[in-house]
Protein backbone atom coordinates (compact mmCIF):
# COMPACT_ATOMS: atom_id res chain seq x y z
CA UNK A 1 0.00 0.00 0.00
CA UNK A 2 1.38 3.36 -0.90
CA UNK A 3 2.10 5.88 1.80
CA UNK A 4 -0.66 8.18 0.59
CA UNK A 5 -3.41 5.57 0.64
CA UNK A 6 -2.21 4.28 3.98
CA UNK A 7 -2.39 7.72 5.55
CA UNK A 8 -5.83 8.47 4.12
CA UNK A 9 -7.17 5.22 5.59
CA UNK A 10 -5.48 5.98 8.91
CA UNK A 11 -6.94 9.49 9.00
CA UNK A 12 -10.47 8.17 8.59
CA UNK A 13 -9.98 5.30 11.05
CA UNK A 14 -8.52 7.47 13.78
CA UNK A 15 -11.33 10.00 13.49
CA UNK A 16 -14.00 7.30 13.48
CA UNK A 17 -12.48 5.47 16.45
CA UNK A 18 -12.17 8.70 18.42
CA UNK A 19 -15.68 9.93 17.62
CA UNK A 20 -17.69 6.73 17.73
CA UNK A 21 -15.78 4.63 20.23
CA UNK A 22 -13.67 6.64 22.65
CA UNK A 23 -16.07 9.58 22.94
CA UNK A 24 -19.03 7.25 23.37
CA UNK A 25 -17.77 4.96 26.12
CA UNK A 26 -19.20 5.87 29.50
CA UNK A 27 -16.64 8.13 31.23
CA UNK A 28 -14.44 6.24 33.71
CA UNK A 29 -13.92 9.33 35.79
CA UNK A 30 -14.22 12.99 34.93
CA UNK A 31 -10.44 13.35 35.03
CA UNK A 32 -9.76 10.48 32.66
CA UNK A 33 -10.64 11.41 29.08
CA UNK A 34 -9.35 8.96 26.46
CA UNK A 35 -7.67 10.48 23.40
CA UNK A 36 -5.99 8.51 20.66
CA UNK A 37 -6.64 10.35 17.38
CA UNK A 38 -3.43 12.45 17.53
CA UNK A 39 -1.36 9.28 17.05
CA UNK A 40 -2.02 9.91 13.35
CA UNK A 41 0.29 12.92 13.51
CA UNK A 42 2.96 11.00 15.42
CA UNK A 43 2.94 8.29 12.75
CA UNK A 44 3.38 10.57 9.74
CA UNK A 45 6.42 9.73 7.58
CA UNK A 46 9.80 11.29 8.41
CA UNK A 47 10.16 12.81 4.97
CA UNK A 48 6.93 14.70 4.77
CA UNK A 49 7.31 18.47 4.38
CA UNK A 50 6.68 20.53 7.44
CA UNK A 51 3.92 22.58 5.89
CA UNK A 52 2.12 19.43 4.72
CA UNK A 53 2.37 18.03 8.24
CA UNK A 54 0.81 21.13 9.71
CA UNK A 55 -1.98 21.23 7.15
CA UNK A 56 -2.75 17.56 7.79
CA UNK A 57 -2.72 18.13 11.55
CA UNK A 58 -5.08 21.07 11.15
CA UNK A 59 -7.39 18.97 8.97
CA UNK A 60 -7.36 16.15 11.54
CA UNK A 61 -8.19 18.47 14.42
CA UNK A 62 -10.86 20.25 12.43
CA UNK A 63 -12.48 16.96 11.38
CA UNK A 64 -12.83 15.98 15.04
CA UNK A 65 -14.07 19.47 15.92
CA UNK A 66 -16.88 19.13 13.39
CA UNK A 67 -18.19 16.19 15.40
CA UNK A 68 -17.76 17.68 18.85
CA UNK A 69 -18.97 21.15 17.69
CA UNK A 70 -15.98 22.87 19.26
CA UNK A 71 -14.39 24.42 16.19
CA UNK A 72 -10.68 25.01 16.74
CA UNK A 73 -10.38 23.27 20.11
CA UNK A 74 -8.63 20.16 18.81
CA UNK A 75 -7.12 21.85 15.76
CA UNK A 76 -4.88 24.13 17.84
CA UNK A 77 -3.01 21.42 19.84
CA UNK A 78 -2.70 19.28 16.69
CA UNK A 79 -1.04 22.08 14.74
CA UNK A 80 1.26 22.70 17.68
CA UNK A 81 2.48 19.12 17.97
CA UNK A 82 2.91 18.93 14.20
CA UNK A 83 5.15 21.99 14.41
CA UNK A 84 7.15 20.56 17.33
CA UNK A 85 7.55 17.08 15.80
CA UNK A 86 10.53 17.66 13.45
CA UNK A 87 12.56 19.36 16.22
CA UNK A 88 11.96 16.44 18.56
CA UNK A 89 12.81 13.87 15.92
CA UNK A 90 16.09 15.63 15.15
CA UNK A 91 16.96 15.63 18.83
CA UNK A 92 16.00 12.05 19.55
CA UNK A 93 17.20 10.10 16.54
CA UNK A 94 20.22 8.13 17.61
CA UNK A 95 22.11 7.26 14.49
CA UNK A 96 22.66 8.94 11.18
CA UNK A 97 20.38 7.91 8.35
CA UNK A 98 17.37 6.64 10.25
CA UNK A 99 15.16 8.99 8.30
CA UNK A 100 16.30 7.49 5.04
CA UNK A 101 16.39 3.89 6.22
CA UNK A 102 12.91 3.84 7.69
CA UNK A 103 9.68 5.47 6.65
CA UNK A 104 8.03 6.56 9.85
CA UNK A 105 8.68 6.83 13.60
CA UNK A 106 8.28 3.57 15.50
CA UNK A 107 9.96 1.65 18.29
CA UNK A 108 11.95 -0.26 15.68
CA UNK A 109 13.15 2.67 13.64
CA UNK A 110 14.04 5.00 16.51
CA UNK A 111 14.79 2.61 19.33
CA UNK A 112 12.41 2.03 22.21
CA UNK A 113 13.54 4.75 24.62
CA UNK A 114 13.73 7.62 22.10
CA UNK A 115 10.39 6.56 20.62
CA UNK A 116 8.77 6.44 24.05
CA UNK A 117 10.18 9.89 24.92
CA UNK A 118 8.88 11.22 21.62
CA UNK A 119 5.37 9.84 22.24
CA UNK A 120 5.38 10.95 25.87
CA UNK A 121 6.43 14.57 25.24
CA UNK A 122 4.00 15.12 22.38
CA UNK A 123 1.13 13.54 24.32
CA UNK A 124 1.77 15.77 27.33
CA UNK A 125 2.00 18.86 25.12
CA UNK A 126 -1.17 17.95 23.23
CA UNK A 127 -3.16 17.32 26.41
CA UNK A 128 -1.84 20.43 28.15
CA UNK A 129 -2.91 22.75 25.34
CA UNK A 130 -6.24 21.01 24.89
CA UNK A 131 -7.21 21.11 28.56
CA UNK A 132 -5.83 24.62 28.95
CA UNK A 133 -8.13 25.84 26.16
CA UNK A 134 -11.04 23.91 27.66
CA UNK A 135 -10.53 25.24 31.16
CA UNK A 136 -9.94 28.89 30.30
CA UNK A 137 -13.29 29.85 31.78
CA UNK A 138 -13.41 27.70 34.90
CA UNK A 139 -11.46 25.01 36.70
CA UNK A 140 -8.69 25.26 39.26
CA UNK A 141 -4.99 24.69 38.79
CA UNK A 142 -4.96 21.39 40.67
CA UNK A 143 -7.85 20.05 38.60
CA UNK A 144 -6.01 21.07 35.41
CA UNK A 145 -2.76 19.31 36.41
CA UNK A 146 -4.54 16.15 37.58
CA UNK A 147 -6.51 16.00 34.35
CA UNK A 148 -3.32 16.25 32.29
CA UNK A 149 -1.53 13.55 34.29
CA UNK A 150 -4.38 11.04 34.39
CA UNK A 151 -5.50 11.56 30.80
CA UNK A 152 -1.91 11.36 29.56
CA UNK A 153 -1.48 8.04 31.37
CA UNK A 154 -4.68 6.77 29.79
CA UNK A 155 -3.64 7.93 26.31
CA UNK A 156 -0.19 6.35 26.67
CA UNK A 157 -1.87 3.10 27.63
CA UNK A 158 -4.09 3.30 24.56
CA UNK A 159 -1.13 4.09 22.30
CA UNK A 160 0.79 1.15 23.74
CA UNK A 161 -2.16 -1.15 23.05
CA UNK A 162 -2.48 0.20 19.52
CA UNK A 163 1.21 -0.40 18.87
CA UNK A 164 0.88 -3.99 20.12
CA UNK A 165 -2.32 -4.75 18.23
CA UNK A 166 -1.42 -3.14 14.93
CA UNK A 167 2.20 -3.88 14.22
CA UNK A 168 3.40 -1.67 11.43
CA UNK A 169 5.72 -3.39 9.01
CA UNK A 170 8.84 -1.24 8.86
CA UNK A 171 11.00 -2.17 5.95
CA UNK A 172 14.68 -1.47 6.23
CA UNK A 173 15.38 0.35 3.02
CA UNK A 174 19.05 0.54 2.13
CA UNK A 175 20.43 2.58 -0.72
CA UNK A 176 17.05 3.93 -1.52
CA UNK A 177 17.98 7.54 -1.08
CA UNK B 1 11.60 45.38 0.80
CA UNK B 2 14.01 42.66 -0.24
CA UNK B 3 14.81 41.98 3.38
CA UNK B 4 11.15 41.45 4.15
CA UNK B 5 10.91 38.81 1.44
CA UNK B 6 14.03 37.11 2.74
CA UNK B 7 12.62 37.19 6.25
CA UNK B 8 9.36 35.65 5.09
CA UNK B 9 11.20 32.95 3.14
CA UNK B 10 13.46 32.04 6.05
CA UNK B 11 10.72 31.95 8.65
CA UNK B 12 7.98 30.68 6.37
CA UNK B 13 7.33 27.50 8.39
CA UNK B 14 7.07 29.44 11.60
CA UNK B 15 4.79 32.05 10.08
CA UNK B 16 2.64 29.32 8.59
CA UNK B 17 2.44 27.70 12.02
CA UNK B 18 1.37 30.99 13.57
CA UNK B 19 -1.23 31.43 10.83
CA UNK B 20 -2.80 27.99 11.41
CA UNK B 21 -2.73 28.48 15.19
CA UNK B 22 -4.38 31.87 14.71
CA UNK B 23 -7.10 30.39 12.53
CA UNK B 24 -7.94 27.66 15.05
CA UNK B 25 -7.91 29.98 18.05
CA UNK B 26 -10.04 32.50 16.18
CA UNK B 27 -12.55 29.80 15.33
CA UNK B 28 -12.57 28.62 18.94
CA UNK B 29 -13.20 32.00 20.49
CA UNK B 30 -15.44 33.43 17.79
CA UNK B 31 -17.70 30.38 17.74
CA UNK B 32 -19.00 31.07 21.23
CA UNK B 33 -20.26 34.47 20.21
CA UNK B 34 -21.35 33.96 16.64
CA UNK B 35 -22.20 30.34 16.26
CA UNK B 36 -24.06 30.90 13.01
CA UNK B 37 -20.97 30.37 10.93
CA UNK B 38 -20.94 29.29 7.33
CA UNK B 39 -18.92 26.11 7.74
CA UNK B 40 -20.91 24.86 10.72
CA UNK B 41 -24.10 24.48 8.68
CA UNK B 42 -22.27 22.36 6.11
CA UNK B 43 -20.45 20.42 8.82
CA UNK B 44 -23.75 19.81 10.62
CA UNK B 45 -25.32 18.11 7.65
CA UNK B 46 -22.24 15.99 6.97
CA UNK B 47 -21.52 14.84 10.52
CA UNK B 48 -25.24 14.50 11.18
CA UNK B 49 -25.66 12.07 8.29
CA UNK B 50 -22.73 9.98 9.55
CA UNK B 51 -24.02 10.03 13.11
CA UNK B 52 -27.44 8.87 11.91
CA UNK B 53 -25.84 5.81 10.33
CA UNK B 54 -23.95 5.07 13.53
CA UNK B 55 -27.05 5.60 15.64
CA UNK B 56 -28.96 3.00 13.63
CA UNK B 57 -26.64 0.38 15.10
CA UNK B 58 -26.26 1.87 18.57
CA UNK B 59 -29.99 2.48 18.97
CA UNK B 60 -30.57 -1.26 18.72
CA UNK B 61 -28.62 -1.93 21.90
CA UNK B 62 -30.68 0.52 23.91
CA UNK B 63 -34.12 -0.55 22.69
CA UNK B 64 -35.05 -2.04 26.04
CA UNK B 65 -34.23 1.06 28.07
CA UNK B 66 -35.81 3.37 25.49
CA UNK B 67 -38.94 1.26 25.53
CA UNK B 68 -39.13 1.37 29.33
CA UNK B 69 -38.89 5.14 29.41
CA UNK B 70 -41.55 5.50 26.71
CA UNK B 71 -43.90 3.14 28.59
CA UNK B 72 -43.47 5.29 31.69
CA UNK B 73 -44.16 8.48 29.74
CA UNK B 74 -47.26 6.83 28.30
CA UNK B 75 -48.44 5.77 31.76
CA UNK B 76 -48.15 9.37 32.88
CA UNK B 77 -50.27 10.57 29.99
CA UNK B 78 -52.92 7.86 30.49
CA UNK B 79 -53.32 8.98 34.07
CA UNK B 80 -54.19 12.45 32.89
CA UNK B 81 -57.03 11.33 30.62
CA UNK B 82 -60.49 12.73 31.33
CA UNK B 83 -61.94 9.22 31.42
CA UNK B 84 -59.98 8.51 34.60
CA UNK B 85 -62.01 10.96 36.60
CA UNK B 86 -65.66 10.83 37.52
CA UNK B 87 -67.42 14.10 37.24
CA UNK B 88 -70.29 14.96 39.59
CA UNK B 89 -73.66 14.37 38.02
CA UNK B 90 -74.92 17.78 37.00
CA UNK B 91 -77.72 16.74 34.67
CA UNK B 92 -80.41 16.57 37.38
CA UNK B 93 -80.02 20.03 38.83
CA UNK B 94 -81.03 23.03 36.87
CA UNK B 95 -78.47 25.71 36.42
CA UNK B 96 -79.05 28.71 34.25
CA UNK B 97 -76.05 29.36 32.17
CA UNK B 98 -75.64 33.08 32.19
CA UNK B 99 -72.52 33.01 30.11
CA UNK B 100 -73.72 32.39 26.56
CA UNK B 101 -70.41 32.68 24.85
CA UNK B 102 -67.10 31.69 26.25
CA UNK B 103 -65.37 35.00 26.36
CA UNK B 104 -61.97 33.58 27.23
CA UNK B 105 -60.40 32.29 24.06
CA UNK B 106 -57.93 29.51 24.54
CA UNK B 107 -54.83 29.66 22.43
CA UNK B 108 -52.13 27.11 22.17
CA UNK B 109 -48.92 28.30 23.77
CA UNK B 110 -46.62 25.29 23.67
CA UNK B 111 -46.24 22.58 21.06
CA UNK B 112 -44.07 19.51 21.59
CA UNK B 113 -42.17 18.18 18.59
CA UNK B 114 -40.53 14.78 18.82
CA UNK B 115 -37.01 14.27 17.52
CA UNK B 116 -34.59 11.36 17.26
CA UNK B 117 -31.27 11.88 19.02
CA UNK B 118 -28.42 10.86 16.72
CA UNK B 119 -25.41 11.95 18.70
CA UNK B 120 -24.86 12.82 22.31
CA UNK B 121 -21.85 13.27 24.55
CA UNK B 122 -21.43 13.58 28.30
CA UNK B 123 -17.69 13.56 28.89
CA UNK B 124 -16.65 16.75 27.11
CA UNK B 125 -16.30 20.14 28.71
CA UNK B 126 -19.09 21.44 26.52
CA UNK B 127 -21.60 18.80 25.55
CA UNK B 128 -23.92 18.93 22.59
CA UNK B 129 -26.81 16.74 21.51
CA UNK B 130 -27.60 16.42 17.83
CA UNK B 131 -31.12 15.52 16.75
CA UNK B 132 -32.45 14.54 13.35
CA UNK B 133 -34.98 17.32 12.93
CA UNK B 134 -34.13 20.76 11.65
CA UNK B 135 -35.35 24.04 10.24
CA UNK B 136 -37.30 22.29 7.45
CA UNK B 137 -39.30 20.40 10.11
CA UNK B 138 -40.09 23.45 12.21
CA UNK B 139 -37.18 23.74 14.62
CA UNK B 140 -35.62 27.12 15.33
CA UNK B 141 -32.86 28.32 17.62
CA UNK B 142 -33.59 28.97 21.33
CA UNK B 143 -36.30 26.34 21.76
CA UNK B 144 -36.33 24.25 24.94
CA UNK B 145 -35.67 20.50 24.80
CA UNK B 146 -36.87 17.79 27.21
CA UNK B 147 -36.38 14.03 27.55
CA UNK B 148 -39.34 11.59 27.41
CA UNK B 149 -39.63 11.65 31.22
CA UNK B 150 -40.37 15.40 31.18
CA UNK B 151 -36.90 16.33 32.35
CA UNK B 152 -35.11 19.30 30.85
CA UNK B 153 -32.03 18.42 28.79
CA UNK B 154 -31.10 21.67 27.08
CA UNK B 155 -32.01 24.25 24.47
CA UNK B 156 -31.56 24.42 20.71
CA UNK B 157 -28.44 26.29 19.76
CA UNK B 158 -28.21 26.02 16.03
CA UNK B 159 -30.24 24.50 13.21
CA UNK B 160 -29.44 23.41 9.70
CA UNK B 161 -31.88 21.93 7.16
CA UNK B 162 -32.42 18.52 8.73
CA UNK B 163 -30.43 18.60 11.96
CA UNK B 164 -30.38 20.67 15.10
CA UNK B 165 -27.56 21.11 17.59
CA UNK B 166 -28.74 21.27 21.19
CA UNK B 167 -26.71 22.83 23.96
CA UNK B 168 -27.01 20.24 26.71
CA UNK B 169 -27.49 21.25 30.35
CA UNK B 170 -23.98 19.83 30.62
CA UNK B 171 -22.44 22.89 28.97
CA UNK B 172 -20.43 25.68 30.52
CA UNK B 173 -22.73 28.34 29.12
CA UNK B 174 -26.01 26.63 29.89
CA UNK B 175 -28.18 28.74 32.10
CA UNK B 176 -31.63 27.68 33.21
CA UNK B 177 -34.07 29.36 35.54
CA UNK B 178 -35.44 26.82 38.03
CA UNK B 179 -37.30 26.74 41.33
CA UNK B 180 -37.56 24.49 44.34
CA UNK B 181 -40.90 22.73 44.12
CA UNK B 182 -41.63 22.92 47.85
CA UNK B 183 -40.71 26.48 48.73
CA UNK B 184 -41.01 28.16 45.34
CA UNK B 185 -37.63 29.83 45.66
CA UNK B 186 -36.08 30.44 42.22
CA UNK B 187 -32.44 30.16 41.21
CA UNK B 188 -30.21 29.43 38.26
CA UNK B 189 -29.05 26.00 37.15
CA UNK B 190 -25.50 25.85 35.75
CA UNK B 191 -22.87 23.17 35.21
CA UNK B 192 -19.30 23.32 36.47
CA UNK B 193 -17.91 21.02 33.78
CA UNK B 194 -16.77 18.30 36.14
CA UNK B 195 -19.17 15.39 36.43
CA UNK B 196 -22.17 14.54 34.27
CA UNK B 197 -24.00 13.27 37.36
CA UNK B 198 -24.06 16.64 39.12
CA UNK B 199 -25.46 20.05 38.16
CA UNK B 200 -25.53 23.15 40.36
CA UNK B 201 -28.41 25.31 41.48
CA UNK B 202 -27.22 28.78 42.47
CA UNK B 203 -28.66 31.90 44.08
CA UNK B 204 -30.97 30.23 46.60
CA UNK B 205 -31.17 32.40 49.71
CA UNK B 206 -30.06 30.87 52.99
CA UNK B 207 -33.40 31.43 54.66
CA UNK B 208 -34.99 28.61 52.67
CA UNK B 209 -35.30 25.19 54.24
CA UNK B 210 -33.89 22.53 51.95
CA UNK B 211 -33.55 18.81 52.43
CA UNK B 212 -31.93 16.15 50.30
CA UNK B 213 -34.25 14.67 47.70
CA UNK B 214 -36.26 17.85 47.12
CA UNK B 215 -37.46 18.26 43.55
CA UNK B 216 -36.31 21.16 41.41
CA UNK B 217 -38.51 22.16 38.47
CA UNK B 218 -38.43 24.84 35.77
CA UNK B 219 -39.67 28.22 36.93
CA UNK B 220 -41.55 29.23 33.80
CA UNK B 221 -39.79 32.58 33.75
CA UNK B 222 -37.93 31.88 30.55
CA UNK B 223 -39.84 31.66 27.29
CA UNK B 224 -38.29 28.28 26.46
CA UNK B 225 -39.99 26.04 29.02
CA UNK B 226 -43.42 25.91 30.62
CA UNK B 227 -43.23 25.87 34.40
CA UNK B 228 -43.08 22.63 36.34
CA UNK B 229 -40.86 20.48 34.14
CA UNK B 230 -38.38 18.33 36.05
CA UNK B 231 -34.80 19.54 36.35
CA UNK B 232 -33.25 17.50 39.15
CA UNK B 233 -33.24 16.37 42.75
CA UNK B 234 -31.28 17.98 45.59
CA UNK B 235 -28.21 15.93 46.46
CA UNK B 236 -26.42 18.09 48.99
CA UNK B 237 -25.65 21.70 49.80
CA UNK B 238 -22.33 23.45 49.46
CA UNK B 239 -22.27 25.85 52.37
CA UNK B 240 -20.22 28.82 51.26
CA UNK B 241 -19.81 31.02 54.33
CA UNK B 242 -18.64 34.02 52.35
CA UNK B 243 -21.85 34.34 50.38
CA UNK B 244 -25.43 34.93 51.39
CA UNK B 245 -26.80 32.31 49.03
CA UNK B 246 -26.61 28.55 48.82
CA UNK B 247 -25.11 26.59 45.98
CA UNK B 248 -26.98 23.30 45.80
CA UNK B 249 -25.74 20.18 44.05
CA UNK B 250 -28.44 18.42 42.05
CA UNK B 251 -28.74 15.02 40.49
CA UNK B 252 -30.15 15.70 37.01
CA UNK B 253 -33.57 14.16 36.41
CA UNK B 254 -32.74 13.36 32.80
CA UNK B 255 -30.56 10.38 32.07
CA UNK B 256 -27.94 11.94 29.82
CA UNK B 257 -26.12 8.66 29.27
CA UNK B 258 -28.75 7.05 27.09
CA UNK B 259 -30.89 9.57 25.32
CA UNK B 260 -32.65 8.24 22.25
CA UNK B 261 -35.60 10.60 21.89
CA UNK B 262 -36.18 14.21 22.78
CA UNK B 263 -39.10 16.60 22.60
CA UNK B 264 -38.48 20.11 21.40
CA UNK B 265 -40.82 22.72 22.81
CA UNK B 266 -42.10 25.40 20.49
CA UNK B 267 -43.46 28.50 22.20
CA UNK B 268 -45.97 30.40 20.06
CA UNK B 269 -45.93 33.41 22.33
CA UNK B 270 -42.20 33.81 22.67
CA UNK B 271 -41.95 36.92 20.52
CA UNK B 272 -44.35 39.17 22.37
CA UNK B 273 -42.63 39.40 25.78
CA UNK B 274 -39.22 39.78 24.21
CA UNK B 275 -40.38 42.59 21.97
CA UNK B 276 -41.96 44.29 24.92
CA UNK B 277 -38.74 43.96 26.84
CA UNK B 278 -36.83 45.46 23.94
CA UNK B 279 -39.20 48.42 23.91
CA UNK B 280 -38.64 49.01 27.60
CA UNK B 281 -34.90 48.83 27.23
CA UNK B 282 -34.90 51.36 24.41
CA UNK B 283 -36.63 53.95 26.56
Amino acid sequence: MSSLVKNIVRFCLFILVQVFVLDQVPPLHHLAVPYLYFLFILWLPFKMGRRTQMILAFALGFALDCFTKTYGLHAAPCVFIAYMRPFLINLLISQEGTESNYQEPSAKSMGFTPYFTYIFILTVVHHSILFFLQLLQTGGFFYFIMKIIISTALSLGLIFLTELLFTRKQRFRTNTV
Amino acid sequence: MRNIFIFIRVYFNFLFFLFLMGVSLYMLFAYNKYHQTVYSAVANEATGALSTQYNKVQYYFQLKRTNDSLVKANENLYNKLKADFELPDSTSNKVVDSLKNDTIPSARKYLYLSAKVVRNSVNQQNNYIIVHRGALQGIAADMGVIAPNNAVIGSVMEVSGNYAVIMSLLHEQSNLSARLKNSGETGTVVWDGISSKIILLKDISKSVKISAGDTVVTSGFSDKFPSGLLVGYVKDIINDKSSSTYTIRLTPAANFQNLQFAYIIKNFQADEPSQLLKKVKNK
